[in-house]
């Protein structure tokens, strides 16, 4: 049941995704402008800013937990180029 | 277990082929537009009008101090100055930043011979329709736009110095 | 293959035709960390350096180098159940490259790990690209792994096991204060997947404990499924929060929850403080049980705390400290790090065999740990 219910969110939300993007891409503007990023820019909203601490701990709790996947983030930053 | 993993691998790199090829480099335009006109308090104190700039060419850059490919750029555009400024030259650097005095604290450290105009509330950002970090546009003596590169990579400084030089010769 | 995998594939490159174009992204920056890593608890040390180079070559491609070293220990209750302490060393290289096109960034990397018994080799190939005005960030990535299982005191032990990992993440900016991530991750196991040191144990009046030990039997196969959401948001006085919630289901049975929440505060340009607390809880494994009512009970048996029901509660505190140097200096930027996590595993279902009660009936197992980080980093 569970499963079923990932793997229906997971691909519901990827053609949701495509649909929003592929219609809304041309049309609308980006409502966070590249020079408005300053706060997002700043090091402590970083997904990831130690990685090799990151990953050292993401490695402690994998190898005595059951459970393992979906952890990290990706993105955000400066956006800068 | 499966044979998948090689048709899995197969679409993937299907996938990051059509993804490199339908990506496009974004240039800059280069219809004849005029520059629009601003005024901005700058680092001196005074304020500062594009508009009194008429007949040098100068170079608008925005950059953050959050930015890091805006501070790599900024010892570019001081060596730019300093050769070009004799002939009509100069570089405004509009900074962003939503706290000047981020952009100050780092102006502490990398000094620069050009005006640094602070753009706070994002005004003259809007004007130029900034699309990305740092956005660099070159504007002629008669005031109009003549190129928009938006970005830095190391690099674009000679790409930079080869258009105000053909520009200072107009 | 698999529907969700189908979607996954083919939607991708079709996204990125309808795609807002703006200009690039940018290499992970360059940096070098070294760290000191501790783990202590349930009777086991482990700990050892880890250091990361990273180089930028050119504008497009950044490379980077891991070394990381486990010196292992003592005796968790796992071991001193059917064994007694013992000593050794892990060591692992993972060397990468990343790869920028324009708003296109992909990145390879190859790890190997390496003790007395046991081998393992991956490699993983990542892409992930931004697009609608940089505010959306699409990845995914491929990881492919190879294990080889030997056991210690048997020359002739030799198994092994494969994986195969699928990764899907959104980034998506919300304002200019808030970040929304969402990452989905398949993964399947192949091969032999259990632990050989591991055993199950189950009624026998004819031992003096009442029970014997036999080994641990797991299916050959697993595919597991995570789903998790976070979320950063920036408070104006330069600080900010974040959490995050991820489930977890396999086919071995196992269902878990995390649950994770943040603070980050700042003291002027150069201090920075990390709060947090997190909460994991995970149901047994279909085939796990702490004691079986008799040997060979079921095709597949597993005692392995790490199936079983249990609760691990943890909070902990991270300190940087960070210099920025002068322009002149090739160095920008330099931190020193502390980090800490108290952990608190409490099992539901497993007992502690040491102590001295019925059979079936002994204490359930709980205990504590410290994961301690000391590093230094660079960024250059």
């Amino acid at each position: 049941m569970k499963k079923q219910l990932l793997k229906y969110s997971m691909t519901g939300l990827i053609v949701s995704c495509v649909l929003f993007v592929s219609g809304c891409a041309t049309s609308i503007e980006p409502w966070v402008k590249p020079y408005e990023r300053d706060n997002l820019a700043d090091p402590i909203m970083s997904a990831n800013r130690n990685p090799v601490s990151s990953s050292y701990t993401m490695h402690a709790f994998q190898a005595r937990e059951g459970a393992r996947g979906a952890e990290g983030g990706a993105g955000g930053g400066c956006g800068c180029n | 277990m499966n044979s998948k993993p090689l048709s899995n691998f197969v679409l993937l790199f299907i996938a990051v082929m059509s993804l490199t090829l339908l990506t496009a480099f974004t240039a800059g335009a280069a219809e004849l537009q005029s520059a629009p006109d601003f005024t901005l308090k700058s680092n001196s104190g005074e304020n500062l009008r594009l508009e009194e700039q008429q007949g040098n060419v100068v170079i608008v850059n925005f950059w953050a101090s959050w930015c890091a490919p805006c501070r790599e750029e900024l010892p570019h555009f001081d060596a730019m100055q300093k050769e070009y400024e004799d002939l009509g030259f100069t570089v405004l650097a509009v900074n962003v930043d939503e706290y000047p005095e981020k952009a100050n604290n780092l102006l502490n450290d990398i000094p620069v011979s050009f005006p640094v105009l602070f753009d706070n509330l994002d005004k003259v950002s809007k004007l130029y329709d900034v699309r990305a970090m740092p956005t660099t546009v070159i504007i002629d003596r008669d005031g109009n736009k003549r190129l928009t590169h938006y970005g830095y990579k190391s690099g674009d400084e000679a790409k930079y110095k080869e258009v105000v030089k053909a520009l200072l010769r107009e | 293959m698999n529907p969700t995998k189908l979607v996954l594939f083919t939607l991708f490159p079709l996204l990125l035709v309808f795609s807002f174009n703006s200009t690039s992204a940018v290499l992970p920056q360059e940096r070098a960390d070294v760290m000191y890593h501790s783990y202590e608890g349930d009777g086991m040390s482990i700990d050892g350096p880890s250091v990361l180079v990273r180089k930028q070559i050119g504008n497009k491609v950044s490379v980077s180098a891991n070394y990381y070293v486990d010196t292992i220990s003592g005796a968790s209750i796992d071991v001193l159940a059917t064994a007694s302490a013992y000593e050794e060393e892990r060591t692992e290289h993972s060397v990468g490259v990343d790869f920028l096109h324009n708003k296109t960034l992909m990145n390879l990397n190859f790890t190997s790990s390496s003790e007395n018994d046991f081998e393992a080799r991956s490699v993983h190939f990542g892409i992930s690209q931004d697009f609608f005005g940089d505010l959306t960030t699409l990845s995914m990535g491929y990881s492919k792994g190879w294990d080889e299982v030997g056991k210690r005191g048997d020359e002739n032990f030799l198994e092994e096991a494969e994986r195969q990992q699928f990764q899907f993440g959104l980034t998506q900016v919300l304002t200019k204060n808030m970040i929304l991530g969402i990452n989905f991750e398949n993964i399947s196991d192949e091969g032999y997947l259990n632990n050989p040191y591991r055993s199950v144990r189950y009624i026998d009046p004819t031992a003096d404990r009442g029970y014997r030990f036999e080994t641990e039997v797991y299916p050959n196969t697993r595919t597991s499924n995570a789903a998790a959401i976070n979320l950063n948001y920036y408070l104006p006085y330069r600080a900010s929060i974040y959490g995050e919630a991820r489930i977890f289901s396999d086919t071995w049975g196992i269902d878990a929850n995390t649950y994770k929440l943040g603070y980050i505060h700042t003291f002027g340009d150069n201090w920075i403080l990390d709060l947090r607390v997190r909460q994991y809880q995970q149901g047994n494994a279909d085939f796990y049980q702490d004691l079986f009512s008799r040997s060979a009970e079921f095709n597949f048996r597993a005692r392995d705390k790490e199936m079983s029901s249990f609760k691990n509660t943890s909070i902990g505190l991270s300190v940087t400290y960070e210099y920025r140097f002068s322009q002149s200096s090739w160095l920008e930027k330099g931190t020193l790090n502390y980090e800490l996590d108290h952990l608190r595993f409490q099992y539901d279902d497993f007992r502690n065999v040491l102590a001295d009660a019925p059979v079936g009936e002994e204490p359930l197992f709980e205990f504590s740990a410290n994961v301690t980080r000391l590093y230094v980093s660079f960024w250059y």
